[in-house]
C-alpha cells in the first residue's frame, strides 16, 4: 500500500553528510499474513490448496465471474479483530471495504477488494526486546484484504515460455500490518517479526508453517541520527528503497542487512539514492531494482459498493483474547521457576511454549526441563532444520523421565535425543528413547558396576594412585576420567566422585 | 391475471431477444406456474448464454443462475428467452447493443428506450405477459413509459443481486415489467426474497395485494419534474393524469426538490466511476471470446478491451476512471457522493410530508431511432429518473395516455421499502384509466 505510506520531505541538492559514524538505519515494515480461516474471505471455498491440483479450489465467486458478490466471511474479521487487539490498536466504529483497481492476469475481477481509508484498526503497539532493551514498535494500520492468484511460469523465471494461472490462492485472507518506521536495525525488524509472529500464533489465526503465508514489503533509509525525530520541513533524505515481496522471516533481515550495504556504499560516494522499488532474491541474498515503477500506481480507491460497512468496535468489544507471549512468560517464571532467558526462549515461540505447557506438571515444574526445552531441545532442532512440531511429546516424555529417574546421565540424554532427531529426520519416525538407550548401551553405570570400572582403572594406572596418595590432586582428575572414557560418560559424576574418593581414601589406611 | 399456459411466440419482429428457448421448461404449481417470462440479457441463467448485449461476452454461458431465475424457476415460470439491452445497461434507447437496435411495437421507426428496451419490447409486442428488467439510471421506467407497460424499480435491497451482471452496483436494482400492475405485483411477490449472497439486501419480502382505494394518499409534485427540457405535451399529458389521480381522492401538493439540478451529474460520475471498475474483469483470460494470448498481457488485454468493448462503453470507462484518479477523486467521486447525500435529503424530507412523489416518467416520448447520435443529449434524457436511484426508494412508471401517438408514462416515487404504496398508487390510477 505504498499510496499510504508517509511522503518523505523534498530534500534540498547540498551536499550530504558524510560522516558514517553519524548514521542511523530507519525501517519500517508491511506485513501481509494469510489468515488461518478454513474458508476463504469472500467464499465458501476452502483455504486448504497447498497440496492440490491448479484452480479446485475455486467456485464463481473467487474466479470473479461476472455477477458474482461477495461475501465476508466473518470468522476472517473476527481472526483479524484478535490481531489489532492484541497489537493495542484503536478500533475503528465502522471499517469499510475498498476496491484497489489495477490489471493483472492473477487478479479475478480487475480490482482487489482491500480497505483504504476506513481500516479495522489504527494506532498500535507491539512491545519487543530491541538493540538497547525494552522497545515499542507502534502500528500504523491493521487491515484485511483478500490475497490474488498465482501465476505459474512455465521455462523459467526470466524468459517464461507461457504463463499459466491458478486461482486457488484467491481470496485466501489476508491481514495487513503496516508499523511505524521505528525498527533501527535488521536484527531488530527480525525481532519484531519474531514477536509479531508468536503473537498471531497464541491467537491461532495463523499459521507460520503454511508455505507462503506471510509477505514483508520493508522500507529502508539510512539518515543522519536523529533525522527521524527531527521536524524541519527543509531536512534532507537521502532517499529510501522499498523491497518488495521476501517471503520468509530470514529473507528479511538478510535483504535489509544487503541493502544497507548497498545504501551505505552509495553515500560513501556521495551518490543520491532515489526512493525505489527493489526486490529481494532470496537465492543470492541481495536486492535487485524492480523494473516497473509500481511506486507511481494509481489504484483509483473507492468503497466497495458491493459491501456494507462493519460494525467493528462493538464486534471487538466482545472479543476475548487469550494468553498472549508476554503474559505467558511471567507465568512461567512463577509457575515453573524459569529464568528470564529461558522464558523469553520458551514462550517466544507459540508451539514450544504450547509443547512446554503440555508436558505433564511433574516434569514441567522441574527447572532442568526448562533448560533441556530452552536449550538442548532448540539447540538440536535448529542445527538439523527442524521445528517443535517433529518432536513427538510423548518420546520426549519418556526421555526426560529416563533421566529424571537417574536412568541416564544428562549427557547420554543428549546423545539419545541426537539419535531420535537423526531418526526423525531421516525418516519422518523414531525408536522409542528406551530402546535407543539399550541399544547405546547408555544405561548409568552405578552400584557394583562402577566399582568394577573403578578397581579395573586403579589397577592400569598404579602410577597415578600413588601420586594421589603422596597428594597431587590433579591425580584425582586423571583416575576420573579415565573412568568416564571407560563408560563413555554414562556415570553420574556426582556418584562417581564419591566412589572413587572412598575407594582411593580406604586404600591408604 | 397473466396467462397460465405457457405460450411464447418466437418470431421476433422487434429485435427484443439475443436468444430465445423455444421449449422452455416449466412447473405446472407456483405462483408464476407456465408463464413465459423473458431475462434481460445482464442477469445470469445457467446454460443460457449471457452477453450484456456486448461483444465481450458472446458465448458466455453462465454456471449459475441468477437469485431471480431460481425465484422465478421455483414459482413454474418458463424462461423463455434474453432479452437485447444498451451494451452493459449504458444507454437509453438500447441501440447501443452490439447485436443491433430493439424496434418499438408502438413504432417500428422509433427506439423502445432503454437500457431495458428488449424487455418492454417483448412485453409490448405481446411476446410474453412480463419480464425482468434492470433499472441503474430508470433503465426499467423509461423503456415502460416509452412502450406503455408497467415498470417497476424497486427500492434499493429489496431484490438480490447475485447473477445480476454489475455496471453500477450501487444505483442498480432488478424489477419487473408487465402490461398491467397486477402482474408487477405477483412478480414483486416472488423477486422479493432474503438472498444471504447479497449484502446489500434486506428480509423485506413483498406480501400485498394491490389496493385500489387512495384516499387521502398525498402526493407531491416537484415543480423541478416540469422544467426545462420537459415537452410541453407531455407535461400535459402527464398533469391530466395527476388532475386524475386527485379525483381518486389523493391530495395533490406542489414542492421543491433542488437537489434536482446536481443528481445528473452525481448520477453519472458515480455510474461510471462504478462502472470502470466493474468491467475491468473482462480482460479475456477466465471467459468469454480469449484474448490473443501469444502477446505480452498488457497488449494483448488492451488489443481485447478496444476491439471488443462498444463506444459508449469505453467512452464511460474511461470517464470513470478518470474521475477515481488521484487528484480528481475530490472534485468528482466525493463531489458526486455529497449531491447523492443532497438528493437523499432531500427524499426525506418531502417524504415527512407527502406520501409519494409523482411527475413524467421521461421528458419526451420515444426517439426516433438514430436521433440521439450525441451522447451529452441522450444522458440528459435521464434526468428525471436518475434521483430515484441516487436515493435508492422506490419509482414505477405507469401508463397515461398519448402524445404524438406515442405512450407517456407517469412516474409514482415512493418512500424507502414502501414499494406497495407505490404499486397500489399505480393501480389505482390504471384501474381509474381504464374506469
Amino acid at each position: 500500500m505504498s499510496a499510504l505510506t508517509r511522503t518523505p520531505p523534498a530534500s534540498s541538492d547540498s551536499t550530504l553528510a558524510t560522516d558514517p559514524s553519524n548514521d542511523e538505519v530507519i525501517i519500517g515494515l508491511e506485513i501481509h499474513c494469510q489468515l488461518d480461516t478454513g474458508t476463504k474471505l469472500f467464499c465458501g471455498c476452502s483455504t486448504d490448496y497447498r497440496d492440490d491440483g491448479p484452480n479446485t479450489h475455486v467456485c464463481p465467486i473467487c474466479l470473479g465471474l461476472p455477477g458474482t458478490l461477495p461475501k465476508v466471511n466473518k470468522k476472517a474479521v473476527e481472526y483479524a479483530l484478535k490481531v489489532a487487539k492484541a497489537l493495542n490498536c484503536e478500533i475503528l466504529e465502522e471499517s469499510e471495504f475498498a476496491r484497489k483497481n489495477y490489471f493483472y492476469p492473477d487478479l479475478n475481477k480487475g480490482y482487489q477488494i482491500t480497505q483504504y481509508d476506513r481500516p479495522l484498526a489504527v494506532r498500535g503497539y507491539l512491545d519487543i526486546e530491541g538493540e538497547e532493551g525494552g522497545k515499542r514498535v507502534r502500528i500504523t494500520r491493521v487491515h484485511m484484504e483478500e490475497d490474488p492468484g498465482r501465476l505459474v511460469h512455465k521455462g523459467g523465471t526470466d524468459r517464461p515460455k507461457y504463463t499459466l494461472v491458478d486461482y486457488n490462492r484467491a481470496g485466501i485472507p489476508l491481514i495487513e500490518i503496516v508499523t511505524e518506521p521505528d525498527l533501527r536495525s535488521p536484527k531488530e525488524a527480525r525481532r519484531f517479526l519474531n514477536k509479531l509472529r508468536a503473537t498471531l500464533e497464541y491467537l491461532g489465526v495463523y499459521d507460520s508453517e503454511k508455505e507462503g503465508s506471510l509477505r514483508v514489503d520493508a522500507n529502508i533509509s539510512i539518515q543522519p541520527k536523529g533525522w527521524f525525530e527531527c521536524e524541519g520541513k527543509g531536512k534532507e533524505d537521502r532517499g529510501r528503497a522499498e523491497i518488495k515481496n521476501i517471503s520468509s522471516y530470514k529473507g528479511v533481515e538478510k535483504a535489509l542487512t544487503f541493502e544497507i550495504t548497498r545504501q551505505k556504499n552509495a553515500i560513501r560516494r556521495g551518490q543520491k539514492l532515489e526512493c525505489a522499488t527493489r526486490h529481494f532474491v532470496e537465492t543470492r541474498g541481495v536486492t535487485t531494482a524492480s523494473r516497473s515503477k509500481e511506486m507511481e500506481q494509481e489504484y483509483r480507491y473507492f468503497p466497495e459498493p458491493d459491501l456494507r460497512p462493519l460494525k467493528v468496535r462493538s464486534w471487538a468489544d466482545e472479543i476475548i483474547l487469550p494468553e498472549l507471549p508476554d503474559a505467558r512468560k511471567v507465568r512461567f517464571i512463577k509457575e515453573y521457576g524459569f529464568s528470564p532467558t529461558h522464558a523469553a526462549t520458551v514462550t517466544g515461540d507459540w508451539r514450544v511454549a504450547e509443547f512446554y505447557d503440555n508436558l505433564p506438571k511433574d516434569l514441567a515444574t522441574v527447572a532442568a526441563t526448562a533448560t533441556w526445552v530452552a536449550d538442548t531441545l532448540l539447540g538440536e532442532l535448529n542445527y538439523r532444520d527442524m521445528t517443535i512440531s517433529d518432536v513427538p511429546q510423548g518420546h520426549f516424555i519418556e526421555l526426560v523421565t529416563l533421566i529424571r529417574k537417574d536412568t541416564i546421565t544428562d549427557k547420554s540424554g543428549v546423545e539419545v535425543l541426537r539419535s531420535l532427531l537423526d531418526q526423525l529426520k531421516e525418516s519422518g519416525s523414531c525408536e522409542k528413547p528406551s530402546v535407543c538407550v539399550k541399544r547405546l548401551n547408555l544405561a548409568k553405570t552405578g552400584g557394583e558396576g562402577l566399582d568394577g570400572v573403578i578397581s579395573e582403572v586403579l589397577a592400569e594406572q598404579p602410577q597415578a594412585v600413588s601420586d594421589y596418595a603422596s597428594g597431587k590432586s590433579e591425580a584425582f582428575n586423571f583416575l576420573i576420567g579415565q573412568v568416564m572414557r571407560k563408560t563413555r560418560g554414562r556415570v553420574d559424576p556426582g556418584e562417581l566422585n564419591r566412589v572413587m574418593r572412598e575407594t582411593l581414601d580406604s586404600m591408604r589406611t | 391475471m397473466a396467462s397460465k399456459v405457457c405460450r411464447f411466440d418466437p418470431e421476433d419482429k422487434y429485435n427484443a431477444f439475443l436468444s430465445t428457448i423455444e421449449k422452455a421448461p416449466f412447473e405446472s404449481t407456483g405462483k408464476l406456474a407456465g408463464i413465459p417470462v423473458a431475462i434481460k440479457d445482464n442477469i445470469s441463467t445457467k446454460g443460457i448464454m449471457t452477453t450484456c448485449g456486448s461483444k465481450i461476452l458472446e458465448g458466455y454461458v453462465p454456471p449459475f443462475d441468477a437469485f431471480v431465475v431460481e425465484l422465478l424457476k421455483r414459482e413454474g415460470a418458463a424462461i423463455v428467452g434474453k432479452t437485447n439491452m444498451d451494451e452493459f445497461g449504458m444507454g437509453t434507447t438500447t441501440e447501443n447493443s452490439a447485436f443491433g437496435p430493439t424496434l418499438n411495437p408502438c413504432d417500428t421507426g422509433r427506439v423502445p428506450g432503454g437500457s431495458s428496451g428488449g424487455s418492454a419490447a417483448a412485453v409490448a409486442g405481446g411476446m410474453v405477459p412480463m419480464a425482468l428488467g434492470t433499472d441503474t439510471g430508470g433503465s426499467i421506467r423509461c423503456p415502460s413509459a416509452f412502450c406503455g407497460i408497467v415498470g417497476l424499480k424497486p427500492t434499493y435491497g429489496r431484490i438480490s443481486r447475485y447473477g445480476l451482471i454489475a455496471y453500477a452496483n450501487s444505483l442498480e436494482q432488478i424489477g419487473p415489467m408487465a402490461r398491467n400492475v397486477t402482474d408487477v405485483s405477483t412478480l414483486m411477490e416472488v423477486l422479493c426474497a432474503c438472498d444471504p449472497r447479497d449484502s446489500t439486501t434486506y428480509d423485506r419480502p413483498f406480501c400485498h395485494a394491490p389496493e385500489v382505494n387512495i384516499r387521502g394518499t398525498r402526493i407531491g409534485v416537484p415543480e423541478e419534474f416540469f422544467g426545462k427540457g420537459v415537452d410541453p405535451k407531455v407535461a400535459s399529458v402527464v398533469w391530466d393524469g395527476i388532475s386524475l389521480l386527485e379525483r381518486l381522492g389523493a391530495e395533490i401538493v406542489t414542492c421543491r426538490m433542488p437537489s434536482m439540478s446536481h443528481a445528473l451529474a452525481a448520477y453519472y460520475v458515480t455510474c461510471t466511476s462504478e462502472a470502470s471498475s466493474n468491467l475491468a474483469r473482462f480482460d479475456g483470460v477466465r471467459y468469454g471470446p480469449t484474448s490473443d494470448t501469444k502477446k505480452q498481457w498488457h497488449e494483448s488485454f488492451q488489443e481485447h478491451r478496444r476491439d471488443l468493448f462498444g463506444k459508449e462503453v469505453r467512452r464511460r470507462i474511461m470517464l470513470g476512471t478518470f474521475a477515481l484518479s488521484s487528484g480528481y477523486y475530490g472534485k468528482y467521486y466525493a463531489k458526486a457522493q455529497a449531491a447523492r447525500q443532497n438528493v437523499k435529503a432531500d427524499f426525506a424530507r418531502l417524504f415527512r410530508d407527502v406520501d409519494v412523489l409523482a411527475g413524467p416518467t421521461m421528458p419526451t416520448v420515444a426517439f426516433k431511432l438514430g436521433e440521439k447520435s450525441d451522447p451529452l443529449s441522450m444522458y440528459l434524457s435521464d434526468i428525471l429518473t436518475v434521483p430515484a436511484n441516487l436515493a435508492g426508494v422506490p419509482a414505477i412508471s405507469v401508463p397515461c395516455g398519448k402524445a404524438e401517438g406515442m405512450p407517456v408514462g407517469l412516474q409514482i416515487m415512493g418512500r424507502h421499502f414502501e414499494d406497495e404504496k407505490v404499486v397500489d398508487v399505480a393501480y389505482a390510477f390504471e384501474q381509474g384509466v381504464s374506469a
